[in-house]
C-alpha cells in the first residue's frame, strides 16, 4: 500500500486539531506537574502533601485555578503599568511554542492520508528552539524591571546573566547532537536514533549530562533558581506579582520544564521510538520508509494507529520521568551560590564542552574516514570514547570530594580505631579527609 | 496572496519597530522596539526560505545582543538626565536626509516587483535547499567558496574579543 502524506483541506483540519489537542494536553500537563510537583516533595519530606481536593487530591490544579482567577490582582504605585503587563505574557509564550517542533508520535494513517504527528516540522528543527528559547528572558528580566522593587530587579538581573552563560553550554552539548545527525530537524534526529541502534544518551552521554544541567538553569529550577531563591529575594522577579499574572509566570515556568522534558527524550532518549525496527517511519524522497535494506533500497513502513499510540506512551512515558527527576532534584539538592552558578557555567562547562565537541568530531570524523558502517556498532564506538570522557569529566568535577573523598575517610577512620601501643604517642587524627584539603 | 499580506505586515511591523527605537521616550521601550522590529525582519526572511537567516537573527540579535543591552540599561538604570544630550535640529536634518537618500538609491535599484534577478535567485536557492537543508545550504557555500573570509571574519572577533578583555582587565590592575 502507498502512503502519502495528508494535503488539502483535510490537512489543514489535521493541523487544527493537532495545534488544539497538543495545547490542552501541555497545558493539563504542566497542571499536573504543579500538583506531582507538591505530592512527591510531601513524599519525599515524609508528609501527605494535598490530598483534600478530590480522590487523591486530583482535583487540586483546578483548584489551585479558581483561587488564582479569585484573588486580587495587585499593581503596585512606582510599577511602569504597561511592562508590568507584558512582562507575564513574554515568559508563558516562548514557553508554550516551543512544543511546536517537538514530534510526539509514530506518524498517523488516516483515509486521507498519513499524519505527521508534530505541529510544525520546519526545516531548522533545533535552532527553532533556541531562538524561542533566548526569548524566553525578556519576561523575566522585564518583570524584575517594571515591578521597581530591589528584590524583583535582582531576580530578574540574576535571570539574564545566568540564562545567557547556560544557553552557551546549552547549544555546545548540541553541536555534537548536530554532528552525529548531521541535521537540525527533530524528525530526523529521531529517524538517526532509530537507524543507529542506540539511544543518543549513550554515544552522547557527555552532552547530554551538559544538556541536563543547562537544561536544570535555563528553566531556573533548583539548584539553579537564583532569579528566584525565596531565601534571599523574597521570590524574585515576580515577588510584586499576583492572582493570574503570578500564575502566569507560575504556568511559564512549568510549562519550561515539561518543554526541556520533552526535549531531553526527544534529543537523547530517541523521542518516540521503542527498541526494535517496527515501529520506525521517515519521509525519505517522498517515501514513508522504515530502513534500508543491505543492498540500499527502501523498505516502506506501515504506519498504524496502534503503533502511533504506543509511540507516544513512549514519549509520554519518556518526558514524564524527566519530569520526575526535575522535581526530585529540587527536593534533593540546595541551592547553589550565585558565582558558584557563574564560575560552573563559564570555566567549567564551557571549556570541556568545547573539548568534548573536539574530541567527538575527531571519533565522528574517523570513523567515516575508515567507512565504518551507521549502525550498532558504530554507536558502541562514540559510547565507549564518550564514556571515557564522562568519566574524566566526573573526576575532574569530583576534585576528591565524594570518590577520593569517601575512601580516605574510610582510612581515617581504620586508623583511629586501631589498637595503639600504649607507649607510642597518639597521633592526632588528621583533621580533613585527604582528599578535601585541595578544596 | 498569504505570503504577500504577510510580506506587508512584517515590513510594516518592522519599521514601525524602528521609528518606535527613536521616537520612544523610555530606553527599555526603544530596546523592546528594536527586538520587535528584529523578529519582524526574522519574519521576513522566513517568507523568502531563509530559515537559517531568521533564526540566527533572533538567537544572536533578539536573544543574545539585546539581552546584553537590556542588562547594561538595567544595571545604570537611566533616568531622565540623558535627554539633554540628544540634540535634535541639524543633526535629525542631517540624519533624515541621508536616510532618505540611501532610500532613494534602493528605490531606483530594486524598484518595482518585476525584475529577471530575484527568480533566477530563488531557482538557485531551491535547488541548494533540495540537497543539503536549510542549514547545509548555507553552510556549504561558507566553507567552501567563502572559507576565508568566513576565517577572517572569526579572527577579528576573536580580536574584538581580546581587546575587550585587555581594557577591562587594565583598571583591575
Amino acid at each position: 500500500m502507498d502512503y502519502q502524506p495528508i494535503s488539502g483541506i483535510p490537512a489543514l483540519i489535521a493541523m487544527s486539531l493537532k495545534v488544539t489537542v497538543i495545547f490542552t494536553v501541555v497545558m493539563l500537563v504542566v497542571a499536573y506537574t504543579t500538583l506531582a510537583e507538591r505530592r512527591v516533595s510531601a513524599w519525599i519530606q515524609d508528609r501527605s502533601g494535598p490530598n483534600r481536593v478530590g480522590p487523591g487530591g486530583l482535583l487540586q490544579p483546578i483548584a489551585d485555578g479558581i483561587k488564582n482567577f479569585l484573588k486580587e490582582e495587585t499593581l503596585p504605585a512606582t510599577a511602569s503599568r504597561v511592562f508590568f503587563v507584558l512582562a507575564p505574557m513574554l515568559t508563558i509564550v516562548p514557553a508554550l511554542v516551543t512544543f511546536a517542533v517537538i514530534p510526539i508520535a509514530a506518524p498517523l494513517p488516516t483515509p486521507w492520508g498519513v499524519v505527521d504527528m508534530i505541529i510544525a516540522d520546519v526545516p531548522i528543527g533545533i535552532l527553532y528552539v533556541l531562538a524561542v528559547s533566548s526569548l524566553g528572558v525578556y519576561g523575566l528580566v522585564l518583570g524584575g524591571w517594571a515591578s521597581n522593587n530591589k528584590y524583583a530587579f535582582l531576580g530578574g538581573l540574576r535571570a539574564s546573566a545566568q540564562m545567557v552563560s547556560y544557553e552557551v553550554a546549552l547549544g555546545l552539548s548540541l553541536v555534537t547532537v548536530l554532528m552525529l545527525t548531521g541535521s537540525v530537524t527533530l524528525t530526523e534526529m529521531v529517524w538517526q536514533q532509530q537507524q543507529l541502534d542506540v539511544w543518543f544518551a549513550l554515544p552522547l552521554s557527555l552532552a547530554f549530562i551538559f544538556f541536563l544541567i543547562s537544561a536544570f538553569a535555563e528553566t531556573n529550577r533548583l539548584p539553579f533558581d537564583m532569579p528566584e531563591s525565596e531565601s534571599e529575594l523574597v521570590t524574585g522577579y515576580h515577588t510584586e506579582y499576583s492572582s493570574m499574572k503570578f500564575s502566569m509566570y507560575m504556568i511559564a515556568e512549568f510549562g519550561h520544564m515539561v518543554t526541556a522534558s520533552a526535549l531531553m527524550a526527544t534529543l537523547f532518549f530517541g523521542g518516540w521510538d521503542l527498541p526494535g525496527m517496527w515501529d520506525d517511519a521517515f519521509w525519505y524522497q517522498g517515501q514513508l520508509i522504515k530502513g534500508f535494506a543491505s543492498d540500499g533500497s527502501v523498505l516502506l513502513a506501515a504506519p498504524a494507529v496502534w503503533k502511533t499510540l504506543i509511540t507516544f506512551g513512549a514519549f509520554a512515558l519518556k518526558t514524564s520521568i524527566f519530569l520526575l527527576i526535575y522535581i526530585w532534584v529540587r527536593w534533593t539538592l540546595p541551592r547553589f551560590r550565585y558565582d558558584q552558578v557563574m564560575a560552573l557555567g563559564w570555566k567549567v562547562m564551557l571549556p570541556v564542552a568545547l573539548a568534548y565537541v573536539m574530541v567527538m568530531a575527531g571519533t565522528i570524523l574517523s570513523l567515516d574516514e575508515v567507512g565504518l558502517q551507521w549502525g550498532f556498532f558504530y554507536g558502541m564506538v562514540l559510547t565507549a570514547v564518550s564514556a571515557l570522557c564522562t568519566l574524566f569529566f566526573l573526576l575532574f568535577i569530583d576534585r576528591g570530594h565524594t570518590i577520593v573523598g569517601a575512601a580516605a575517610l574510610e582510612r581515617q577512620k581504620r586508623t583511629v580505631h586501631l589498637p595503639r601501643r600504649a607507649s607510642a604517642p597518639t597521633p592526632p587524627p588528621a583533621p580533613v579527609a585527604a582528599g578535601q584539603e585541595a578544596r | 496572496m498569504f505570503a504577500t499580506v504577510l510580506f506587508y505586515l512584517f515590513a510594516g511591523v518592522a519599521i514601525g519597530g524602528a521609528l518606535g527605537v527613536v521616537l520612544a521616550k523610555s530606553p527599555v521601550a526603544s530596546l523592546l522596539m528594536m527586538v520587535v522590529s528584529l523578529g519582524s525582519v526574522a519574519g521576513t526572511f522566513v517568507l523568502m526560505e531563509a530559515h537559517f537567516l531568521a533564526a540566527v537573527q533572533v538567537i544572536v540579535y533578539a536573544g543574545a545582543i539585546m539581552v546584553l543591552f537590556m542588562f547594561v540599561i538595567m544595571l545604570l538604570n537611566l533616568g531622565h538626565d540623558y535627554e539633554q544630550d540628544v540634540k535634535m535640529g541639524a543633526f535629525a536634518v542631517v540624519s533624515f536626509a541621508v536616510v532618505g537618500v540611501m532610500a532613494g538609491m534602493l528605490a531606483t535599484r530594486f524598484g518595482g516587483l518585476e525584475g529577471d534577478g530575484p527568480a533566477a535567485g530563488a531557482i538557485a536557492i531551491d535547488a541548494a535547499l533540495a540537497e543539503h537543508g536549510a542549514v547545509g545550504a548555507i553552510g556549504q557555500t561558507l566553507f567552501t567558496d567563502y572559507v576565508v573570509p568566513f576565517e577572517i571574519t572569526g579572527i577579528l572577533l576573536l580580536v574584538a574579543i581580546v581587546g575587550a578583555l585587555a581594557l577591562a582587565k587594565r583598571n583591575v590592575a
